[in-house]
């Protein structure tokens, strides 16, 4: 097991690397950090000099060296578009975005894996029938369309939420959140729900084929030869079997909410790190853009670390044969 | 060990018709299919794929998988009607009063629970016992089935454990219970030829001492030969012969049965292929009229080709053939001729 | 099987009316009224210039004084002439929606172009040499996977940004969508074309061609392409419906088409600056004909995957 999980560390870090490589070479070809650091008359001297000591004049896999050590402190440069450290913006941005996406991934999983296993159990029934429409309509709506509709019927028409902004917000330590007063905690349902909606159909669609996927199996066929009730059929063998495949797909999913966090954040004017990457993609604020690609990266390295733990903690066959590659199928 | 015919049958089936509705028209998988089984009998069902003989079994089990479901026909345990019960009064019985043994070992047991708890759920889903009490018997029953080592084998996944030794584990499940009648569908086909013998004489023994019925299905002529007390054999969904298994196995009276025992290199050697009739069993869209068997008979008459014969005293046995009918298989028909 | 032996056009015909795929296609009222509705949708956009009341994006049929007009059907103060009322600079919302329509689909069929002309040749490539150009592409693709379409499309657009002048961008706008977008598309099609030819590869008539020295090239198109058209048509649709929303979340980011050349997304962004003031039929009728067609695509994919692999079901 320990193997293992070092084997997945060490492939993360790879695709870690190769994510710093792309932001290297953003920060360090697309933009010039010499401009940004230097007015409009400056000399070229000046800048050559600058140059030799920031070491861009060192052979490339130095400067990435550099590059990468740097990132590891927190330390990506100035902004172009304000001057301040790009470190410092992400961090006082990081909460929001983070408290935003936790929501919105509690309101996918306990709202979208029951309506998956409904549909799948009784894939024939009307109200299934309903959500599996409704589902595909919900992918059908872009998050940003679906955030429209949000803030015109509850803010603009019956006035019982916010339309923007965090609301109330408490600093404990550095971390800024929301959770702790009234208008903060409204603030978050509709950014939430929009930001949730269409991972929750891709969720619910999901549980529910790989239901029936399982519902169809031998073990289940012999689970139901055996007398065993419904409940424990539907609930102690299909949905566990379910599961195996649902935790990676969902692990991702839940993962890629961070990146969605954009388009959301936009549509509230959310202060969230996607704002500012929004932003930074406006103004082309290179060192802003790298850093958010390396944030970004971390992240999903994250969950997919904590994806490969519960896959242990559900399958038996990793667990016993000590690591090696994940069973295929079931 | 003939079929006790005054005492009551332990499973009455009479008149089975399985359909399954699809595109182009309903198709008749079973048709017609009467047999009793006796307590402690052990009933060998044979014949192709195709033939009906595990749609039977499921129906008996109530599992047949949608859109198949009964058309016609009553199934009866212990003389009550079950194919008609609710869902729930069913599941009582499966498991409790019939249990079940599907194909492969490997996919019937589910992956992610031990061996240990896919059985102490069966037995507590059946009988009133706490859990130690149902670990106990699952250890028991463990041992009955001849898994070395059972009290630690308990807490051991499905994948640990090799493909004949996982097919005792499904054994032991379908004994949980201690049911009156085992439906087993083709228990040894997925298995190595070096297994199969084994756990067919397992299955063997362990029904003789608890006096379980089983209800065999499988191709295998052989393993019906050496296990069976009688034997029912299907021929596109039908029963074409019927009788105890050594007179059915030595003076077939179907053409078709003779066909298949011809088939048989020797005794309790598996055979791969019944090769010995010409032609292949019609699908279920093209049974002809008459006897389905005619288009490969080589005893055919002009009666075969219209009228359907229904199993009849033949000798020892009873087979679907107008041979045995008095009125016989009617004219011959002349060579290359072909009827309108 | 009689009629098999028919030949030309009847036989065509014949083969494609008595096939599951037209036969799942007849009897799903869902997928006939999508095909339809997608149809209708993709005629009127590429016919808006014939079709359109109004000529909303040139400034001189313009009038402020015919600005923001509610639609006809729910107010008295809407006119016939602008039936779905105007914006604030009194453009037509109808005519918008038909011209915005055809610029959101052109861009679409474009990147879904790009992204499958990409991952096609690069899953042949990866799965013919194998080897260390293999394990690249493929390792590309892994990293790539990681970060969601709209990101990458985000990322190009902003590096491009940044490489070219601003005055400049706005020219190429749309060259930078279509690329954007199809770069970030490439991956499931490179994946699908390189199982396929992992798979065909080693089989006996490919070796045979091999051996009697047709080329490579050749070889795969031939043999290799014909296996992978219907996984590649599923994907296409699929990715439709996906590169239609990813062009209306650029365009609403502001990233995407600029103002003077309206997508569906840039509709929504212009009437959503002015939502707070009750004005909804601005943004509601774009972002309508938006989820209309989107859902429509993607009834059409779903559809098309479920006739082609029955086993997914």
């Amino acid at each position: 097991m320990l193997a293992f999980i070092l084997r997945r560390i060490l492939q993360s870090s790879a695709v870690l690397l190769a994510v710093g490589l792309v932001a290297f070479s953003l920060f360090r070809y697309v933009g010039d950090p010499v401009n940004a650091m230097v007015g409009q008359d400056t000399s070229m001297e000046e800048r050559d000099a600058l140059r030799e000591k920031l070491g861009l004049n060192d052979p490339a896999p130095v400067q990435f060296f550099h590059f990468i050590a740097n990132a590891a402190r927190g330390n990506f440069g100035l902004s172009y578009r304000t001057s301040e450290p790009v470190g410092r913006l992400i961090l006082e941005r990081v909460p929001a975005t983070l408290e935003l996406s936790f929501c919105a991934a509690v309101f996918v999983l306990f709202v979208g894996v029951p309506m998956g296993v409904y549909t799948g159990l009784y894939p024939k029934h009307w109200s299934s029938r309903l959500l599996q429409a409704i589902s595909l309509i919900g992918i059908s709506l872009p998050t940003f369309l679906i955030g429209i509709l949000l803030i015109m019927v509850f803010a603009v028409m019956l006035h019982w939420l916010p339309s923007f902004g965090r609301g109330d917000t408490v600093r404990v330590g550095w971390w800024v959140t929301n959770f702790l007063t009234l208008s903060g905690l409204k603030a978050l349902i509709l950014p939430s729900i929009t930001l949730g909606l269409f991972q929750l159909t891709l969720i619910m669609r999901l549980v529910r084929s790989e239901m029936l996927e399982v519902m169809r199996t031998e073990y289940i066929k012999f689970a139901r030869a055996r007398g065993l009730t419904n409940r424990a059929i539907n609930f102690g063998h299909a949905l566990k079997n379910t599961l195996v495949p649902v935790i990676t797909v969902a692990g991702l999913q839940l993962g890629s909410l961070i990146a969605f966090a954009v388009v959301t954040e936009t549509v509230f004017a959310w202060p969230g790190v996607g704002q500012l990457f929004i932003q930074s993609v406006q103004f082309s604020d290179i060192p802003v853009m790298a850093a958010y690609l390396l944030l970004i990266g971390l992240f999903f390295v994250l969950v997919n670390l904590v994806v490969d733990l519960l896959y242990f903690a559900v399958d038996p066959r990793l667990r016993s044969q000590g690591g090696g590659a994940r069973v295929a199928g079931h | 060990m003939a079929a006790a015919s005054n005492n009551q049958p332990l499973l009455e089936v009479r008149n089975l018709r399985v359909e399954f509705p699809t595109r182009r028209g309903t198709l008749l998988a079973v048709d017609d299919v009467s047999f009793d089984i006796a307590p402690g009998e052990v009933l060998g069902v044979v014949g192709e794929s195709g033939a009906g003989k595990s749609l039977t079994g499921n129906a008996i089990i109530g599992l047949l998988e949608p859109p198949g479901r009964v058309a016609g026909g009553e199934i009866r345990l212990d003389g009550r009607r079950i194919d008609n019960l609710p869902y729930e009064e069913m599941r009582k019985i499966r498991g409790a009063r019939i249990g079940a043994i599907f194909q492969d070992p490997l996919t019937s047991l589910n992956p992610l629970y031990s061996v240990g708890r896919q059985l102490v759920e069966t037995i507590q889903t059946h009988l009133p016992l706490s859990s130690s009490q149902a670990k106990a018997r699952a250890i028991e029953l463990l041992k009955e089935v001849g898994i070395p080592g059972a009290e630690m084998r308990i807490d051991h996944y499905p994948h640990q454990f090799s493909g004949g030794m996982r097919q005792r584990v499904v054994i032991a499940l379908a004994l949980c219970a201690g049911p009156r009648l085992i439906v087993a569908d083709e228990p040894t086909t997925a298995l190595d030829v070096s297994i199969q013998a084994q756990i067919i004489a397992l299955l063997k023994r362990l029904c003789r001492e608890h006096g379980t019925a089983v209800m065999l299905v499988t191709h295998d002529m052989g393993v019906i030969a050496e296990t069976a007390d009688r034997v029912a054999v299907m021929y596109a969904g039908r029963v074409a012969e019927i009788g105890p298994v050594r007179e059915v196995v030595k003076h077939a009276k179907h053409p078709y049965t003779k066909g298949l025992m011809g088939s048989i290199p020797s005794l309790g050697v598996r055979t791969e292929k019944l090769t010995q009739i010409d032609g292949a069993m019609p699908r279920l869209t093209e049974i002809p009229r008459g006897c389905a068997f005619n288009p490969r008979c080589t005893f055919k008459g002009r009666r075969c080709l219209v009228e359907r014969p229904n199993l009849m005293p033949a000798g020892a046995t009873r087979a679907a053939c107008w041979l045995h009918d008095s009125g016989g298989v009617g004219a011959p028909i002349p060579k290359e001729t072909v009827d309108a | 099987m009689a009629q098999a032996s028919r030949s030309g056009l009847s036989g065509w015909l014949h083969r494609v009316s008595d096939s599951d795929v037209w036969w799942s296609f007849k009897s799903s009222p869902m997928t006939v009224a999508a095909a339809v509705a997608t149809f209708l949708i993709i005629a009127v956009a590429f016919l808006s210039p014939v079709l359109a009341p109004h000529t909303p994006f040139d400034p001189a049929t313009l009038s402020l004084s015919d600005g923001l007009k509610p639609p006809v059907l729910v107010s008295p103060d809407g006119e016939w002439a602008f039936p779905l009322g105007t914006d604030d600079q009194g453009r037509d919302v109808l005519s918008s929606i038909m011209y915005g329509t055809r610029l959101s689909l052109i861009v679409s069929l474009a990147a879904v172009g790009v992204a499958m002309v990409l991952g096609i040749s690069l899953g042949l490539i990866s799965g013919y040499f194998g080897g260390a150009i293999d394990a690249v592409i493929m390792r590309v693709a892994d990293v790539q996977l990681t970060f969601p379409a709209i990101l990458v499309a985000l990322l190009i657009d902003g590096v491009v940004r940044g490489l070219i002048s601003v005055k400049r961008h706005d020219e190429i706008a749309i060259f930078v969508v279509v690329g954007a977008i199809g770069l970030s598309f490439w991956v499931s099609y490179a994946r699908t074309v390189r199982g396929s030819v992992m798979v065909e590869k080693n089989k006996e008539y490919v070796q045979a061609a091999r051996v009697i020295g047709l080329s490579p090239l050749l070889i795969m198109v031939r043999h290799v392409l014909p296996n992978v058209t219907g996984p590649v048509l599923v994907i296409a649709t699929l990715n439709l419906g996906l590169a239609i929303i990813t062009e209306a979340t650029l365009s609403f980011l502001g990233v995407g088409l600029p103002s003077t050349e309206p997508s569906l997304g840039t509709l929504i962004r212009l009437g959503n600056e002015v939502l707070q003031s009750g004005d909804w039929w601005i943004t509601v009728f774009p972002g309508i004909t938006l989820a209309a067609l989107v859902l429509a695509v993607n009834l059409l994919g779903d559809w098309l995957r479920d006739a082609l692999n029955p086993k997914l079901r």
